[in-house]
């Protein structure tokens, strides 16, 4: 009978298994362990299987929690993971995971992804995930004493890999495909993302925030890596101008396409007019929501004075909800070597670093704090595309400068309380 | 440098990792067309054309299976190959007449299938792959797993993936508990993982493991008290919220419970600006038990709310589009869920004063 019943389950169906995958890689890390090659933890999938089946029959985890576990000169890169099960799956004692920081847009040779193959068959389990929610590379499982000789093989390949972020560090910056791949992209986001991740390697790799903080680059408003929702420091591609229609194009795409009810009718400011001859767009009322562009990408696209728009704040429920970033800067141009974005980040830090509590991300510092005091610290003044609309209440703060002298204001002074 | 060890020198520079066609067309890409299902053909100013091939994968994956993905990259894409957002595989041919062979070895080597791409001109969308987070397989954390109910809802929504028969882009995400290392907070339909009861107190744990002022602090909701005296932290269970903050920092506060842990279901978060802004998902199930190996009652569930939408939305309507039209008063009925006081907002401390930023980039110069 078999030794996993309920995973076993799991293997039946049409989607891909990813029970299947892990005792594809028991079989075959064994197999490869007894014909003679250096593998450390040979048995480790297999105590996974052997863990994860007693969980499906509990019903609950059989992990515990962390401990601090990493590489030497590092902070974070790693996750600590120890079985709560003991002699029942000795093989799991330690199953730490290293986060290997992805290529910028997760383009990948095959040289590069065999480096890594070839390390993590040696040092772990043999189980990967591709990828990790914030995009890194995951190693699922390893020991302890065999996270610093990994990490240094790691190094050592003729395409090397580095460790991402993890605990109250920068968590590594991902991007979309951009202008790799897509005609959309209003930016380089590959560029910008390989640029923030090399400029701050220490704040990646030596966790010393009050919490994690997220750069995510989306080079249009589709924003393919959800940028405004999982990034505290979301960078999103705008543009400017004019949508540039080719209208030859847009008259092939009127032989087959409603252009009437599922272009026209579907802009959300009605800026678009379709006569069946010409398509006009009322660049002064367009919102840049893409809708057009994605429907006719062979007719229109955005236009040339191009650049980002900044979002601060993006963030899953813990602790006080969840929040997509809002605007802050409505645009930036996003150009080499980006100092207007790097001096915003780090005036940010700089001043989360001082006054944020322990687990508190930017947004919600920004909610202790008020927009008020976040403005004076990036440096910039108000602008109404931060808003959706004015405030509903009159309890205002007033700047010194702002209240007129007064008998009232001197007897304030006098109490200590102006 | 530490030592002898190179250290902080970052990934591989992505140029280094294009295909040679993605290399030279870099920035200057022209148009894209989705030919059918997985298969996107994009065309260069420069008249070249490379057809990018997309493949659902489990997200765990062997490192031997890893090898035979380079195997076919090899034979098929010179050597390169690309991963999405949404972990699927994606391969990339210069001749089109490969395309089926490719398919076929992928299907028959790997049992990945092609899909996972819309066809946004004509409105007609496949499901991509869902979003989610490690569950049993590594978290300390989950109230739920996360592969196995991922595993068991993609074989019911199948030839959702391979085939272009949604109306709108539908974007699933699973998340196993309220951390939400996946994207649930915006997405279309999701499912993230709930505990039900405040945590079991391991006093000597607390004692030995956790620092109280900031196991207290961690709380939102200020359920938690510091006991001085006894060296250990109080709870008050009215005022706990189940939220799992404080066990993620201290060691002491476990809350699982294998009959009462779940799963909630949420619908109509966006990310993407088309037409409607963003917007948060909503909580339309409070609470689903966890069924393992194969979550019936849940997969059964979402499926159903998936369909529900399919074949009532208009064309380019997503999940929170085609709500706002009918109703959440329709939708409640049409999907056959019930609305429950549940679902009512009680969590006091939702940001207030969110509800007037701009959570879009929608805005006129």
């Amino acid at each position: 009978m078999s030794e996993t019943p309920l995973l076993d389950e799991l293997e039946k169906g049409p989607w891909p298994s990813f029970v299947k995958e892990i005792k594809k890689t028991a079989e075959l890390m064994e197999k490869a362990a007894a014909e003679g090659k250096d593998i450390k933890t040979p048995k480790a999938a297999r105590g996974l299987l052997k863990q994860l089946e007693i969980s499906y029959k509990d019903k609950k985890t059989h992990w515990k929690h962390g401990g601090i576990v990493s590489v030497v000169g590092y902070g974070g890169g790693v996750i600590g993971r120890y079985s709560d099960l003991g002699d029942v799956a000795p093989e799991v004692e330690h199953f730490h995971t290293m986060r290997v920081n992805m290529p910028t847009g997760w383009f990948y040779s095959t040289k590069a992804l065999r480096g890594i193959c070839d390390v993590w068959e040696k040092w772990g389990s043999g189980l990967t995930n591709f990828h990790g929610s914030t995009g890194d590379i995951i190693l699922l499982g390893t020991r302890s004493e065999y996270l610093q000789p990994c990490f240094e093989d790691l190094g050592k390949l003729e395409i090397p890999f580095d460790l991402g972020g993890s605990g109250s560090a920068l968590r590594t910056p991902s991007a979309c495909m951009g202008p790799a791949l897509c005609e959309f992209a209003c930016y380089d986001t590959l560029e910008l993302c390989y640029d923030l991740t090399m400029t701050y390697q220490d704040e990646l790799h030596r966790p010393m925030w009050p919490y994690k903080f997220k750069f995510k680059c989306s080079g249009c408003p589709n924003d393919c890596v959800a940028a405004k929702a999982r990034a505290d420091f979301a960078i999103i591609g705008t543009w400017k101008d004019e949508i540039k229609i080719d209208q030859e194009a847009v008259r092939e795409y009127a032989k087959w396409m409603d252009i009437e009810n599922e272009v026209v009718k579907l802009c959300p400011t009605g800026a678009i007019k379709w006569d069946g001859k010409e398509l006009t767009i009322d660049n002064k009322n367009c919102v840049r929501c893409m809708h057009c562009i994605n429907k006719m990408p062979k007719a229109l696209k955005p236009g040339d004075e191009r650049g980002a728009t900044i979002l601060i704040g993006g963030k899953a429920p813990f602790v006080m909800g969840s929040t997509i970033g809002w605007v802050v800067v409505p645009f930036v141009e996003v150009k080499k070597p980006y100092t207007e974005i790097k001096e915003i980040a780090e005036a940010i830090w700089e001043w989360w670093d001082e006054e944020g509590k322990y687990r508190e991300r930017v947004a919600e510092l920004i909610w202790r704090k008020g927009m008020r005091e976040f403005l004076k610290v990036i440096g910039k003044k108000a602008d109404v595309r931060m808003v959706r609309a004015p405030r509903n209440n009159p309890f205002m703060k007033f700047e010194k400068d702002e209240i007129r002298p007064s008998p009232y204001v001197e007897e304030l002074k006098k109490r200590g309380l102006f | 440098m530490v030592g002898e060890v190179k250290t902080d020198f970052g990934p591989p520079y992505y140029k280094d990792l294009l295909h040679p066609v993605i290399a030279k067309n870099y920035g200057k890409w022209k148009y894209h067309e989705v030919v059918r299902p997985g298969v996107i053909k994009r065309v260069s100013e420069t008249g070249d054309v490379l057809y990018v091939v997309r493949f659902g994968t489990p997200r765990l994956l062997s490192i031997y299976t890893v090898r035979e993905i380079c195997e076919i990259a090899d034979k098929y894409s010179n050597g390169y190959l690309r991963w999405t957002s949404r972990h699927n595989v994606e391969f990339f041919l210069t001749d089109e007449n490969k395309i089926d062979d490719l398919i076929n070895e992928v299907k028959e080597r790997l049992g990945f299938p092609c899909g996972g791409t819309w066809d946004t001109p004509k409105g007609e969308y496949a499901l991509t792959n869902i979003i989610h987070t490690q569950g049993w397989i590594h978290c300390h954390t989950p109230a739920i797993d996360a592969s196995g109910i991922v595993k068991a809802l993609m074989d019911e929504l199948y030839d959702y993936f391979t085939q272009h028969k949604l109306p709108a882009a539908c974007r699933l995400s699973l998340a196993c508990c309220g951390n939400m290392c996946g994207a649930v907070h915006a997405s279309d339909l999701s499912i993230v993982g709930i505990h039900r009861l405040p945590p079991l107190i391991d006093d000597d744990a607390v004692r030995r493991t956790c620092e109280i002022p900031s196991t207290v602090a961690g709380c939102p909701t200020g359920a938690l008290k510091p006991d001085m005296k006894a060296k250990t932290v109080k709870i008050d269970p009215e005022k706990c919220m189940y939220c799992g903050n404080c066990y993620t920092i201290c060691p002491g506060m476990p809350l699982f419970d294998p009959e009462n842990d779940g799963s909630a279901i949420l619908v109509g978060g966006k990310v993407s600006e088309a037409r409607r802004v963003p917007e948060l998902s909503k909580v339309v199930v409070p609470w689903v038990p966890n069924e393992p190996p194969r979550w019936p009652t849940l997969v059964t569930t979402v499926k159903k709310i998936l369909e529900t939408w399919a074949s009532n939305a208009r064309k380019h309507e997503r999940m929170i589009e085609w709500i706002e039209r009918i109703g959440w008063e329709k939708f409640f009925e049409l999907a056959d869920l019930e609305f429950t006081e549940h679902l009512i907002d009680d969590y006091a401390i939702t940001p207030f004063f969110y509800s007037d930023y701009r959570w879009s980039t929608q805005f006129r110069w």
